[in-house]
């Protein structure tokens, strides 16, 4: 399964969420679809696009938050599955595209990489009240709808291959995307 | 020497009278009775993380949201969260207002803090992230009011240092 085709399959619900992205493949394949202001792509600071979820989510109890984030970002920040858990906003999607593989900065395999970890029993034993996993185009998109419509903190773990775009660079600079992102909220939620 | 519970009322007022409405932390001696301020306190969103890191991402996201959010912090905690404080409030122009309890520093009896206070100053001057020192009870919801105030208009980290003269009686 490519996360790209994930993305592409996922991509005409994302249009009234509020989505963040870990750094470099996730992030690009999704600008490639285009870019809407309500996306923020976090293109370093690994592991916190969870986080920043938790903090949307927290703040906008009537918008849906999707975090598309990675083996090697989520392994990072394990803690914050535990936070996630502890406060389980009911208006998260946590998905999180396992490739094995630190793709993005050298292509070294990750601790998920022969199997031995397996990130949606952890997010089980930290406590996410619904996790899924996932490995082929099919049960992903069930999975997705499932949890854009329940109203219950969502970790979907999607297995995917190792590969990710052959380009990079979007066409504006990286505080540009926070400013529109943030207006964006505050045009469609009447935040200040 | 034990924890003020007047002066963190007083710093926790402070926090109030800031207008802030939402709070991400970590738990530590001195902010024991702020947090149970907060926690007990029906306007007051608390989000309590697992790492201080993680309080960077939900401080982002609060701020995205329009929600006036401050981060509640040892200096041992903000030392662990620099790469959020570097490549994400940084990077992106995100606002931070820290309130930092300064262990380590004059009068202190643990040997376990004192790396850390040496060398808080040094990697705030490093990180160019503007901080006062809050020591008086009677000017400390002032101060918060400005770090606040200065980090939403310079889109960047402010670090208020509460003290033992602080934080003790």
């Amino acid at each position: 399964m490519l996360r790209s085709k994930c993305i592409e399959a996922i991509y005409p619900e994302l249009h009234d969420k509020l989505v963040v992205t870990n750094m470099g493949a996730c992030a690009q394949e999704l600008y490639d679809l285009g870019h809407r202001d309500n996306f923020f792509y976090l293109q370093h600071a690994m592991g916190l696009a969870s986080s920043i979820g938790l903090g949307l989510a927290q703040s906008l109890p009537h918008a849906k938050v999707v975090v598309l984030d990675g083996d090697g970002s989520v392994l990072m920040n394990l803690g914050a599955l535990a936070t996630l858990a502890r406060y389980r906003p009911a208006n998260l999607v946590h998905i999180i595209f396992d490739n094995g593989s630190l793709l993005s900065t050298g292509g070294f395999p990750s601790h998920t990489a022969d199997g031995a970890t397996d990130l949606a029993t952890i997010a089980r034993g930290a406590g996410v009240p619904h996790v899924e996993s996932v490995s082929n185009a099919y049960d992903f998109m069930e999975a997705a709808a499932d949890a854009f419509e329940r109203h219950a903190l969502s970790v979907i773990v999607a297995k995917v291959e190792a590969v990710g775009p052959d380009h990079y660079g979007m066409h504006f600079q990286l505080p540009e995307n926070a400013f529109l992102f943030k207006r964006w909220i505050a045009e469609h939620f009447g935040a200040a | 020497m034990t924890v003020s519970r007047n002066n963190s009322k007083i710093v926790y007022q402070g926090i109030k009278d800031a207008g802030i409405r939402s709070i991400s932390a970590l738990p530590e001696t001195w902010l024991v009775y702020l947090l149970q301020l907060a926690s007990s306190d029906p306007e007051m969103t608390l989000i309590e993380v697992a790492k201080e890191e993680e309080a960077i991402g939900i401080a982002a996201g609060a701020y995205f949201a329009g929600e006036k959010h401050i981060l509640l912090m040892q200096n041992h905690g903000f030392l662990a969260a620099i790469n959020g404080i570097v490549s994400l409030a940084q990077l992106y122009k995100i606002p931070l207002c820290m309130l930092i309890a300064l262990r380590g520093h004059w009068g202190e009896p643990y040997p376990w803090h004192t790396r850390g206070g040496i060398v808080t100053e040094e990697v705030l001057r490093a990180l160019q992230i503007p901080f006062e020192y809050a020591r008086d009870p009677a000017k400390v919801g002032k101060q918060i009011r400005e770090a606040y105030t200065f980090a939403q208009s310079s889109l960047w980290p402010v670090a208020l240092l509460l003290t033992r003269d602080l934080m003790e009686d």
